[in-house]
């Protein structure tokens, strides 16, 4: 048999030329009725009207790597407000000289994520991979063995934006599950306080934390003691995550049927056991993406350490632009920065995404 | 007989003694953090109170809703930043939920382009820090925009330069005060006639256009009024005096600066709400409503949003209380607003245990009586359920 004769029989119709192909497209997906048809229009217009002149000023008529002066004469952007005091930026006012060790601590840290994303390498060696990175880390940062000391109040710029959201995050994420699990818990008084704090924390600002870490706790602690800024900040940033993390994880803790809560207590598994084995695993995997939404959250917040002078990538931005030599590039600046912190963000999110597909056991 | 067990293998006491344990923990923590408090302040002579609050505050604040002065008290300056809170948090509510929700319909177009142009505003928004926002307005504010004399002119008595966003208003008039009376009666007329229909509904299956004849009236007896007092169309346009503007109303840069940071970064979570909600309903709802015969407005009014309302209600009032809480960045780009005031009276006064308890406080009763409200609106929402 020749499938040729059967097909010589019959007569094949192309399908007309405005239904596939691009002009198909076109007209399914953006003329497909009058109303969109009108919508498209207006799109195009706004688009039209923005984009060329903003990428006119971003591109075009922009300066890359200049000095300040050069960057006076132009209609455009001068983007060389970055390369020029990238210095600073990035790692604030950590010695000069020692600042390979900054930049040699981040590299490190973002190895260390980068080794920890792939799931093949979660095993046992990842804790004691990670304590001797962040040790190594802590000796590159302070110093000290050898290296000169650099105190907590020189760490600047995009390492302790980093430090902060990866403390933040670390210490917040156990800390939550613990007081989710103290909300559900049977006892009244271990679940009253654990509520008052959740409802307590998740009802402020976290600036109110912040302030209360930078003005009011020095007074809470006995003459003569004191504990560094940073770190006092680091401890807002958690405590308050931590009530975030809670209720998210709660959330988890309530999805799970309880034949699942049953059928641990009828193996014997006493509360730990079950936790560990049955309940927890069902229950963070179930909340992946808002847990990764609050650490997103978490990420972007640590921002706000700016308003009580710690000096973020944010601060030695703006103490950038308060050079007058470099006042009136704000929009090159902050826009820049926002493309920092959006890279950072979407990665995550982009990484609990694939992560929640991976981790998908069900049917 | 069973021999008599240990109080740590019986788990009633157990428990009983662990609760002890944590309660005697978290006092004992607190007694020695008072202690040692107390003995700071009395160490550095701070009165403890809230007395200071009597005393003159000496300082300015840059805008505010009702009149105050700096030989007004701390009291009133904070009553001022709290009102100012109050009122970035309204509008910017409002404001949120409009462009939130037409975004979150956006991103559900039929339309390729549409659709993709909002995941991007989406996308963009939710992953920049609000404060890397807000600064970002503020210096739009005053690096791009040019001064008085060279205001931006987008639309007819409509102004933008360095010293914010000038308005042409309607020139005051007698015939105000009746058209939002009249306004508010519109209102009531409405809620009226929408019980009344709900009942005619339940009870002989008849619907009534609720939603266009409540809007025809509320747009139609304030016209009334106005017609009546002569239909008076002057207009306060602003207009240039020396180096500023005069007349119209006028918002100053950092409120806009604030609201604009607060309500794009917001509704960009609303939007993604929205879209889950809408979401969630699901294909058969649709199908069923229409096989009985309903057309597309009473789909949409009678089977698909009183179930996606029910999924959006509960997240979107924690993003409005978010906005709230937001809204004290306000005090990174000088606007007044509470926090603002009260880190200000800590400078002066070093009343910081107040200060911040304050702070506190005016937050949680905000939040507290948020989701007051809309546990009581969510719980109205989910008896429709039958």
């Amino acid at each position: 048999m020749n499938p040729q004769d059967s097909t010589a029989t019959r007569e094949y119709l192309k399908p007309p030329v405005t239904e596939v192909g691009v002009i198909g497209w076109v007209r399914q997906n953006l003329f497909n009725s009058l109303f969109n048809s009108i919508l498209t229009l207006l799109a195009l217009y706004g688009l039209y009207m923005t984009v060329p002149p903003l990428f006119k000023w971003a591109f075009v008529d922009s300066l890359w790597f200049s000095n300040a002066e050069a960057c006076r004469d132009i209609e455009g952007a001068c983007w060389s407000i970055i390369p020029e005091n990238a210095r600073f930026i990035f790692f604030g006012f950590f010695p000069e000289d020692q600042q390979w060790r900054s930049f040699t601590a981040m590299i490190l840290l973002f190895s260390l994520v980068f080794y920890t994303q792939s799931r093949r390498n979660w095993n046992r060696a990842l804790f004691p991979i990670w304590t001797c990175g962040l040790v190594v880390m802590g000796w590159l940062m302070h110093g000290g063995l050898g290296l000169p000391v650099v105190e907590t109040s020189k760490w600047s710029g995009l390492p302790l934006t980093l430090m902060l959201s990866l403390f933040g995050m670390v210490g917040a994420y156990p800390l939550g599950i613990l007081l989710a699990l103290g909300r559900r818990s049977k006892l009244p008084a271990i679940k009253s306080l654990c509520v008052i704090y959740i409802e307590l924390i998740r009802g402020v600002p976290l600036i109110s934390m912040l302030f209360m870490s930078s003005i009011m706790f020095p007074l809470f602690l006995p003459e003569g003691i004191n504990i560094d800024k940073v770190l006092r900040a680091q401890v807002a940033i958690i405590l308050f995550t931590a009530a975030y993390i809670a209720e998210v994880v709660r959330g988890g803790l309530q999805a799970i049927p309880k034949g699942q809560y049953e059928a641990a207590d009828s193996l014997g598994l006493n509360y730990s056991q079950a936790m560990r084995k049955v309940i927890l695993p069902q229950a963070l995997k179930i909340v992946i993406p808002p847990t990764v939404g609050i650490l997103i959250s978490a990420f972007k917040d640590t921002s706000l350490v700016v308003i009580i002078a710690l000096y973020d990538v944010l601060k030695t931005t703006k103490v950038t632009l308060s050079n007058p030599q470099w006042m009136g590039f704000s929009s090159e600046a902050y826009l820049s920065l926002a493309l920092l912190y959006f890279i950072f963000c979407y990665a995550m999110s982009s990484y609990s995404r694939k992560l929640e597909k991976a981790l998908h056991t069900g049917h | 007989m069973p021999s008599a067990v240990p109080f740590w293998r019986d788990p009633a006491k157990r428990a009983i003694v662990f609760q002890i344990v944590a309660l005697l923990l978290v006092f004992g923590i607190a007694y020695i953090l008072f202690s040692n408090t107390q003995a700071n302040l009395q160490r550095q002579s701070i009165a403890t109170g809230f007395g200071f609050l009597q005393n003159e505050s000496g300082f300015e604040i840059g805008e505010s809703v009702i009149e105050y002065s700096s030989a007004d008290t701390y009291g009133r300056a904070l009553l001022a930043g709290a009102l100012n809170t109050l009122k970035v948090s309204f509008i910017g509510i409002i404001l949120t939920t409009i462009l939130g929700v037409f975004i979150g319909i956006a991103r559900l177009s039929r339309n390729w382009l549409v659709s993709r142009l909002s995941a991007v505003f989406i996308e963009v928004m939710q992953n920049i820090p609000v404060l890397l926002q807000l600064f970002f307005w503020y210096a739009i504010f005053y690096e791009a925009f040019p001064s008085p004399r060279q205001a931006l002119n987008p639309l007819p008595g409509l102004f933008l330069c360095n010293r914010g966003l000038i308005m042409a208003v309607p020139e005051s008039h007698a015939a105000h005060l009746p058209m939002i009376m009249a306004f508010l009666a519109a209102l009531a007329l409405w809620w009226g006639l929408a019980r009344w229909a709900k009942r005619r509904l339940d009870l002989t299956g008849l619907s009534f256009p609720v939603v266009r004849v409540g809007l025809g009236l509320s747009l139609l007896l304030p016209a009334l009024v106005w017609l009546a007092y002569g239909s008076p169309i002057a207009l306060d346009v602003p207009s240039l005096q020396g180096f500023n503007f005069t007349g119209g109303i006028s918002v100053t840069p950092e409120f806009s600066a604030l609201l604009l940071g607060l309500v794009f970064y917001t509704s960009a979570f609303v939007a993604e709400i929205v879209r889950a909600g809408i979401q969630a309903v699901t294909r058969g709802q649709v199908e069923a409503a229409m096989s009985i015969g309903l057309r597309p407005g009473q789909v949409l009014q009678h089977v698909v949003m009183p179930q996606a309302l029910r999924v959006i209600i509960p997240p979107l009032t924690s993003q409005m209380l978010n906005l709230t809480k937001n809204s004290s960045l306000a005090i990174a780009i000088g606007f007044a607003d509470f926090v603002s005031v009260a880190n200000t009276t800590i400078n002066q006064t070093g009343q910081a245990i107040e200060g911040v308890a304050l702070i506190m406080a005016v937050y949680l009763c905000f939040s507290l009586s948020t989701s007051v409200f809309m546990n009581w609106y969510n719980k109205r929402m989910a008896l429709v359920e039958r």
